[in-house]
């Protein structure tokens, strides 16, 4: 059996390649560090719907309410559709965001009452108020499938064209709405 | 005790961490004793002032002064007084805090008990220790002041995020810290070692006690955060590959490796170039994982408090620590003088294969960790990797790896007789096709049946070789039970350790195969008085009711799973905390020794009174446990080797005059 034997400990160039190799990460982290400082989202998959046109919906109204969704309520300005459901407790700690929203501004939110017993939408609504402009039912999920939603609540921004532009996962929070959300829809409207 | 008394501790503190880098790395340079004794009291002294701003930081958590933004952010006096603790270190300044003291208390411990080690050696590692704390201290100092005040102090804190409420995350920083720095002083001994340019058999010595407790700890740490994200996050799943779940994993990987490779350096004086390297690299792969989670660079559902401009801070420090000590082996390793020699069949080579089978895994986590980045940075588009990847490559790299841990513990140093040994395995063949039959024959011959099988196999051969080889050693069965007893007592605690955690790690491969394999789940909507059965339990759903928690409202649901005679109650929560308003869940689980029932309550109540029910039944998931426990405790015992405590290693006259700088 041979006996393995090095004449020195390690040979100088391959002491040297650690160093390279940590020096090309280093400037691979740099680039990235300042993407993000750039403003670049840092979430690793953005919806892949981001900046196309909003799926093909047309979704039935709740009872009493006299229109659903569809496509075409999304192209005529900018607009918000909310994903929600009665049976969402995070849906339920947005709402008052939503309602100050609604009171407070000119921009349409529209609603998806995702997965839910139209009646109990209706009642969720009755009791804790209604922010939305256009409300479609979705309750096997087609729209939600279309939309690419991972969960409620679930916001989109839409352009005057139709087109999305923002994606929102889980409650709005005031200080998404007022660093986020409510700058882009005001630069979407010029 | 008064903020402002931590932050001006926390201010001297960092001069003085200068001092201990500075003053005693030029009296080692000049072999000027004066100058290099000034290393230990600055270290005691640097204990002493960071446990005061510690102090001073708990204090004012405990004590909900509001005052300090921190507390603010971070805390509220409804909250019980043990997350008031932890959350001293649920956010990013306290855990910055917690890390420079950890560091600070290891470092004090080199130079309270650290007599054997010669003065230049102990000089230059205090130093480089305060070095890694001076840049962590200016970290802290310049971006992540943890006393910063509020002016006027508000009524009520924000209180801490709720699914860090919790006990197994309560203890998991602290555990990820003692680890992690705790390689810190295997990496401010290896760039002292570089700096004489002598590493040999007493250095390994001093080097393995920190890089076992290191590991022990990292190796719970990650253990409960594990088990936190089993049983918090409500999926029935125990690791996910999250980057941030990878950012510990990695440096538990090298530090594997750096474990093993200086016993090799300890007793054959080989590998010395290569466990150097592992030692710069595992500490190099923690600080990495703070800048990962720190920086926001990556996503992850464990991240908290991701700001870009300290990201810039910790990769500047990141790039002095990691590029500084790489260049300096780069300059010195091919220095160093050549190790022993070994066959290709020996210990030395079955550790130097081990060591392969653990950095080739480590670099393809790390791979699949930093993909998306580089494929970002060269502008291949976003992309991200999950666990399909990793399952592929990390497996059938750990296959052979635990076929050659069993051989490879009853391995000759120098040369060794694999035939020989294999004769002493026989018993263990013999388990290991026994257990794979009994397995087949009760599950099935589906491949996941085949694949869960096999993997219990293969842990029945790493358990049942550890065990013929304790046996051999201390000749169970073979002499008189005294003898026996006199050999077991005889046996270093090192054999024993080791012994214990390679057969918790064979516990722990049976609870990752068995409960991949063997998983059941159903989910459900279900009213109250409806039943379901899951792997044999009868599970009735007895309804659900509001309750009020101390800092929460909760909707418990009560359900009751029957198997044969008695009844076993479950209560899964669906908790809505209410500062800040989050929802968490808590999943009901029923432990049953070797498997475990999982029932988490979903969405609900629909107009008819549905709940969404995921019930699961997770088999062999508590070995993970008992597995991990038993790795950390074999650490331990490995610890407690009368080696590291007495007589603490004199180091043979040098052959020649080490090299100067």
């Amino acid at each position: 059996m041979a006996e393995v034997e090095t004449k020195r400990s390690v040979g100088r160039w391959t002491a040297i390649l650690p160093v390279i190799v940590v020096a090309l990460l280093v400037g691979a982290f740099a680039k990235r560090l300042m993407d993000v400082e750039g403003g670049q989202d840092p979430s690793l998959v953005p919806s892949v719907l981001l900046n196309t046109p909003a799926p093909n919906i047309d979704l039935p109204p709740l009872p009493d309410r006299g229109a659903g969704l569809a496509t075409a309520d999304l192209k005529k300005e900018v607009s918000l559709v909310n994903i929600w459901g009665s049976w969402c407790i995070a849906c339920l700690s947005e709402h008052p965001l939503l309602m100050d929203v609604a009171g407070q501004n000119d921009i349409p939110l529209h609603g998806i009452a995702w997965r839910d017993d139209p009646t109990a939408s209706v009642r969720w609504l009755a009791r804790n108020g209604d922010p939305y402009d256009l409300i479609g039912q979705d309750p096997v999920s087609e729209a939600a499938i279309a939309f690419g939603v991972t969960g409620a609540p679930e916001t989109f921004v839409v352009d005057a064209d139709g087109i999305i532009r923002y994606k929102h996962i889980g409650p709005i929070t005031p200080d998404v709405w007022t660093n986020t959300i409510a700058p882009l829809v005001e630069q979407l409207r010029q | 005790m008064n903020p402002e008394l931590g932050l001006f501790a926390l201010a001297l503190a960092l001069p003085v961490a200068l001092v201990q880098s500075i003053v005693p790395l030029i009296g080692a340079q000049r072999r000027d004793a004066a100058l290099m004794a000034v290393a230990g009291p600055a270290a005691l002294a640097q204990m002493l002032l960071i446990g005061t701003a510690f102090a001073a930081l708990t204090q004012a958590f405990i004590a909900s002064d509001f005052s300090v933004m921190n507390v603010y952010q971070n805390s509220h006096t409804a909250k019980p007084l043990l997350y008031k603790i932890s959350g001293v270190w649920g956010n990013h300044e306290g855990s910055l805090l917690l890390w420079v003291s950890i560091l600070a208390v290891f470092g004090a411990a080199v130079a309270a008990f650290g007599d054997g080690l010669p003065d230049r050696l102990k000089a230059r590692a205090l130093a480089v220790q305060g070095l890694i704390g001076a840049g962590f201290l200016s970290f802290i100092l310049f971006t992540s002041n943890p006393f910063l005040r509020i002016d006027p102090a508000p009524v009520q804190g924000m209180g801490l995020n709720p699914l860090l409420q919790d006990p197994g995350l309560a203890f998991h920083p602290p555990m990820l810290y003692l680890g992690y720095v705790g390689f810190s002083m295997a990496f401010s001994f290896a760039v002292a070692a570089l700096l004489e340019g002598r590493v040999d058999a007493a250095w390994a010595r001093w080097v393995r006690p920190w890089t076992l407790a290191a590991w022990s700890f990292l190796t719970v740490g990650i253990g409960l955060g594990s088990w936190w994200a089993y049983y918090e996050l409500g999926w029935g799943g125990w690791w996910f590959w999250d980057p941030v779940e990878n950012a510990s994993f990695i440096p538990w990987l090298t530090g594997t490796a750096l474990l093993h490779s200086a016993i090799v350096v300890e007793k054959r004086e080989a590998l010395k170039s290569w466990t150097i390297l592992l030692a710069i690299i595992t500490f190099s792969l923690s600080l990495l994982g703070t800048f990962l989670v720190r920086s926001g660079i990556l996503t992850s559902v464990h991240a908290f408090a991701a700001d870009p401009t300290r990201g810039v801070f910790v990769l500047v420090l990141l790039a002095i620590a990691v590029g500084g000590s790489l260049t300096l082996y780069a300059i010195r390793a091919p220095t160093l003088e050549p190790g022993g020699l070994f066959a290709p069949v020996s210990r030395e080579s079955g550790l130097l294969i081990n060591n392969l089978f653990l950095t080739t895994a480590a670099a393809t986590v790390l791979l699949g960790t930093l993909y998306p980045l580089i494929a970002e940075a060269l502008e291949l588009g976003k992309l991200s990797v999950g666990a399909p990847y990793f399952n592929t490559v990390f497996i059938p790299l750990m296959v052979p790896m635990v076929l050659l841990m069993g051989i490879g513990p009853m391995m000759a140093w120098k040369r060794s007789d694999l035939a020989g040994i294999l004769g002493r395995l026989k018993g263990a063949l013999a388990a290991v096709a026994i257990v794979f039959a009994i397995a087949l024959a009760m599950s099935g011959v589906a491949i996941v049946d085949i694949a869960g099988a096999a993997g219990i196999a293969l842990a029945t051969w790493l358990f049942s070789s550890s065990f013929i080889e304790w046996a051999g050693r201390v000749r169970l069965f073979k002499g008189a039970p005294t003898d026996t007893w006199r050999r077991v007592r005889a046996l270093p605690r090192a054999s024993h350790g080791m012994t214990v955690a390679h057969m918790g790690m064979a516990i722990l491969i049976v609870g990752v195969s068995g409960s991949s394999a063997w998983k059941q789940e159903n989910i459900l909507t279900m009213a109250a008085g409806e039943k379901v059965t899951v792997a044999g339990y009868e599970i009735t759903f007895n309804g659900a009711e509001l309750i009020q928690g101390p800092n929460y409202e909760s909707l418990q649901g009560t359900f009751s799973a029957k198997r044969g005679g008695s009844s076993i109650p479950l209560t899964p929560e669906r908790r809505v905390y209410d500062q800040p308003v989050q929802q968490t869940t808590e999943a009901a689980i029923h432990t049953a020794f070797w498997a475990d029932l999982y029932v988490v309550l979903g969405d609900g109540p629909t107009a008819d009174g549905r709940y969404v029910v995921r019930a699961y039944f997770e088999p062999f998931v508590p070995f993970l446990w008992y597995g991990i426990l038993m790795m950390g405790f074999g650490g331990v015992i490995s610890l407690s080797d009368r080696r590291h405590r007495i007589g603490a290693p004199r180091r043979a006259p040098a052959a020649a005059e080490p090299a100067e700088v």
